[in-house]
């Protein structure tokens, strides 16, 4: 019960710690690089003009600090929440730290060598350097910036990839923990790779949105009419390309989960028993009285597209896809990531197995203290044969593997169809534009299209968060997948400690959340005007 | 020697860097502390903090890549001094989260706190984040009082590897005379490198920022010598200190044992008399050189430098010649050392060529600080 509370206060801590920097990361992830093509626009201005200044360079300089500037409050608030997370890994999950903190830390310490000097570096060129740098050094600052900002994202997501999906390792029962014996696989495994596209573009699609929501604020107050569609433009296209893209790896995300964390995908589809030619549920109402053990209707309401998971998560619409109570009860056949065909074991023999595992770490150092070589070898191979559910022996019964589904199930869903939603939205932006260019009317005039752009900017953040939401609930209990749950990774601190710590964050936040919004919104009535 | 002793040698000199430039670039924080007292109007204050508002970011970067370079080559000291001394990491991040955003948000509209609120955060991590952060580098000498069995992993019961002994959580440190000199010797560094940075950087064509970098030259006199004294002090105590050896796997304690590691590497005594010798150096010139002198306004980049020699010099010898640092101040041969607290063979490697590019992020570190040095804009 003590150690269940301590469990609670940590997760949500961290949980509320993520999901507050992910509302300024992709911003700035994206609004690095629409800077960026803005300056570039200036940039080239100025060198067709032989630097002279023009009415159109001019443009582009004000509409590159305009939005350089949101990037900015955005940037600090973004690296002031970076740094929590960060120390959180250690103060509240000290033994998922030295448990796995020989292949974690390394991509962390990438991060701030490569990344962290390279954005905030030239932050400071791109903020403070107007007047102090060439026009050329300048430009080459921001997209380093944005370059930046971006690579930091991808060591992260390497590291949050890893925990997925954990290779490139092996354990050493001499350090009790996890070691690296391969980087590349670790950096270049399919689960990283689809993350690390999934994630970014979907901060492409999150800034464009909200630069579109911004210029429509603009055009729908009769202000900056041409800058609002100047940024639209870009924005619109950016956002469509970078819309399609997180569709297509959103599938590739969709099929690895499959492949790793079959009870993650079970828990997204609300699916407690699998079958072959499994529907997909394109929307659905969840029956709350829905429990592993007891047969009700998973579904009050579902509307399904026939053989759609099957597909999605095999690429064959007539193959087997676990359920819930499958994946408890073990006994289904299915194909690893190897092309092998192999018999999943249930709950209970991968708890036997995982305890084993435990079991065989106990006698291996009892036996190394003891000198008694036989003994620590057979321990040694005991430990190896069972450690793939190493995790499991930390379980009391089947309801602690399950994540929480229905916040799993909505957020998956409300995810899928605002990404679909905003394919269509970016579609008719472009439309819109490209009629406006043609004469044939002015985009201005469709008053309703601007409050629906406006609506958009915070769903498009319920979007992006949303996906954090399906990623990290969805993989509960587990902070490495099969080898380590939350229960052990913890650190040893009472749950009132954290508590507090937790009541302080949640008060900065909220204060921090209320002031940067103030200034956001500030800057946004006064506009690119006055800027010079 | 082996390579995993080897690479465990180089990535705690690599750490001990990163700490050592992080206390010369704390010079951000120590600029902060000036903004009440020093500045004397809301002009100068706007002008002090936008030269340091060029750098916060620096400063900033430095300690969480300190702190993740710690996490990869040493995660059991991550994991136990995290872990266990909560409240005082927690009370260091707190205050370093308040003066992330305030350089951004001081001076906007609609900011919700109001400007003064925002200086206030910036002068109490000014004041508290460099002496928290002292107190926390000292426990690498002074230890902490916690348990560590790596074999507690397998009892489901309580599977916690560090356990701290005591409810304080880290915040005893802070009455540990040791620990609390020498955060006092960082903040009054800071504030020593705050002064002459702003000697150094602010723009003097002004009158505020003429007679802002006067009162700088004027609070340096007191500051520095504080610094130097405060510093002398630690110096004493530490060599006086009983530190702790390491031989095949088994700590014992030794007095005198900082003094004899610098005496026996020898090397990082010179570091460390050469880092003493330039900030006298460094300050020497500040206070008594034509105020108008190039080695006058450059004392900044003198002092500064040999800061981080001695730090690195401090730090290195906290865990060189086998010494248990972090010592565990209730089950001595819990102590960590490099060899029990280290990453394995294969990620130092893969990290000592990750490390090959450090002089790269150097070099262009040094060229934008060039550019963009002198005559800031208001925040």
């Amino acid at each position: 019960m003590i150690l269940s509370s301590l469990v609670n206060a940590s997760r949500l801590q961290f949980a509320m710690t993520a999901m507050f920097h992910w509302i300024f990361v992709p911003l700035t992830l994206g609004l690095g690089f629409i800077v960026a093509f803005m300056e570039t626009k200036y940039y080239i201005e100025c060198k067709r003009n032989n630097n002279a200044v023009t009415q159109k360079s001019e443009f582009w300089k004000r509409a590159t600090k305009f939005w350089g500037r949101l990037f900015a409050i955005n940037f600090a608030i973004g690296v002031a929440t970076g740094i929590i997370l960060e120390f959180q890994f250690g103060t509240n999950w000290s033994n998922y730290s030295w448990f796995v903190g020989d292949i974690f830390g390394a991509p962390l310490a990438i991060e701030g060598i490569f990344a962290f000097f390279m954005e905030s570096t030239f932050f400071a060129v791109m903020y403070f350097g107007w007047d102090k740098v060439s026009k050329k050094f300048h430009l080459a600052s921001t997209w380093l910036t944005a370059i930046g900002a971006n690579l930091s994202a991808v060591w992260i997501l390497i590291a949050n990839s890893w925990m997925q999906y954990p290779v490139g390792m092996q354990f050493n029962p001499d350090t009790a923990r996890s070691e690296m014996v391969d980087f590349w696989s670790v950096v270049f495994s399919p689960v990283a790779i689809n993350k690390l596209f999934h994630t970014n573009t979907s901060a492409f699609m999150l800034a464009c949105v909200v630069v579109i929501g911004i210029s429509a604020w603009y055009l729908l107050k009769n202000r900056e009419i041409e800058f609002a569609k100047q940024s639209m433009k870009i924005a619109g296209v950016f956002g469509l390309v970078s819309a399609l893209l997180l569709a297509f790896s959103g599938d590739g995300s969709a099929y690895q989960v499959g492949k790793h964390q079959p009870m993650k995908l079970a828990a997204m589809e609300g699916l407690y028993n699998g079958e072959n030619g499994a529907p997909l549920v394109a929307f659905g109402v969840l029956n709350p009285q829905k429990e592993v053990d007891n047969n009700e209707d998973p579904y009050l309401f579902d509307i399904s597209i026939p053989y759609g998971l099957s597909l999605l998560a095999e690429r064959d619409i007539d193959a087997f896809v676990p359920g819930i109570n499958d994946i408890i009860d073990g006994g289904y056949t299915y194909t690893d990531y190897n092309g092998q065909t192999k018999t999943a074991l249930s709950f209970y023999e991968k708890k036997e197995r995982g305890e084993a595992a435990i079991g065989a770490l106990r006698k291996y150092k009892q036996a190394k203290e003891a000198g008694n070589d036989s003994l620590k070898n057979s321990a040694y191979n005991v430990l190896q044969e069972n450690f793939e559910y190493f995790g499991y022996g930390f379980m009391k019964d089947h309801n602690e593997v399950v994540p929480p589904v229905a916040l799993t199930f909505y957020a998956f869903h409300i995810m899928v169809i605002l990404g679909g939603y905003f394919i269509l939205f970016f579609l008719v932006v472009l439309h819109f534009l490209n009629r406006d260019a043609r004469n044939k009317y002015k985009f201005e005039s469709q008053k309703w299209f601007m409050y629906i752009a406006i609506i958009s900017v915070p769903l498009v953040y319920i979007c992006s968060q949303a996906g954090w939401i399906v990623a990290e609930v969805g993989r509960q209990p587990w902070t490495i997948q099969d080898l380590l749950p939350v229960q052990a990774s913890v650190s040893g601190v009472s749950a009132d400690n954290v508590y507090t710590t937790l009541a302080i964050f949640f008060v900065l936040f909220t204060i921090l959340l209320i002031a940067e919004m103030g200034i956001m919104f500030n800057q946004i009535k006064k506009g690119p005007e006055n800027i010079k | 020697m082996e390579t995993l002793q080897f690479l465990q040698l180089y990535w705690w000199a690599v750490v001990s860097l990163l700490g050592a430039l992080l206390v010369f670039l704390l010079f951000v924080q120590g600029g902060q502390t000036l903004i009440f007292s020093t500045a004397s109007s809301d002009e100068q204050r706007n002008l002090l903090i936008g030269a340091l508002g060029h750098k916060w970011e620096l400063t900033f970067t430095t300690l969480v890549t300190f702190g993740g370079a710690a996490f990869a080559s040493f995660p059991l000291f991550y994991s136990t001094s995290f872990g266990g001394a909560y409240w005082l990491w927690m009370s260091i991040l707190f205050l370093f989260v308040l003066q992330a955003v305030s350089y951004e948000f001081r001076n906007k509209a609609a900011n919700l706190l109001g400007t003064r609120t925002y200086d206030i955060f910036l002068f109490l991590n000014g004041v508290l984040g460099t002496i928290l952060l002292g107190v926390a580098v000292g426990t690498l000498y002074s230890g902490g009082a916690y348990y560590m069995d790596k074999l507690n992993i397998t009892d489901i019961q309580n599977t916690t590897i560090s356990h701290w002994a005591n409810g304080w959580m880290g915040l005893e440190a802070i009455a540990e005379p040791f620990n609390l000199l020498l955060g006092i010797v960082v903040f009054l560094a800071a504030r020593t490198l705050g002064s002459l940075f702003a000697i150094n950087d602010l723009d003097t064509a002004s009158q505020a920022g003429k007679e802002l970098s006067a009162r700088c030259r004027v609070q340096l006199k007191v500051t520095g010598i504080a610094f130097v004294l405060a510093f002398v002090a630690f110096l004493v105590m530490l060599f006086l200190r009983t530190g702790y050896a390491v031989e095949e796997g088994v700590i014992t304690p030794v007095k005198y044992k900082y003094f004899f590691n610098f005496v026996e590497l020898v090397w990082p005594a010179i570091l460390l008399l050469a880092g003493v010798v330039l900030v006298l150096a460094g300050l020497g010139y500040a206070m008594f050189a034509d105020e108008n002198s190039w080695i006058s306004k450059k004392s900044f980049y003198v002092t500064g430098g040999g800061v981080v020699l001695a730090v690195w010099a401090l730090l290195i010898c906290a865990a060189y010649n086998n010494t248990a640092y972090f010592p565990s101040t209730v089950s001595l041969q819990d102590s960590l050392t490099l060899a029990n607290s280290s990453s394995s063979l294969f990620t130092l490697k893969v990290m000592a060529y990750v490390s090959i590019a450090v002089p790269f992020v150097l070099w262009y570190i040094i060229v934008v600080w060039r550019k963009m040095s002198g005559k800031h804009s208001e925040y």
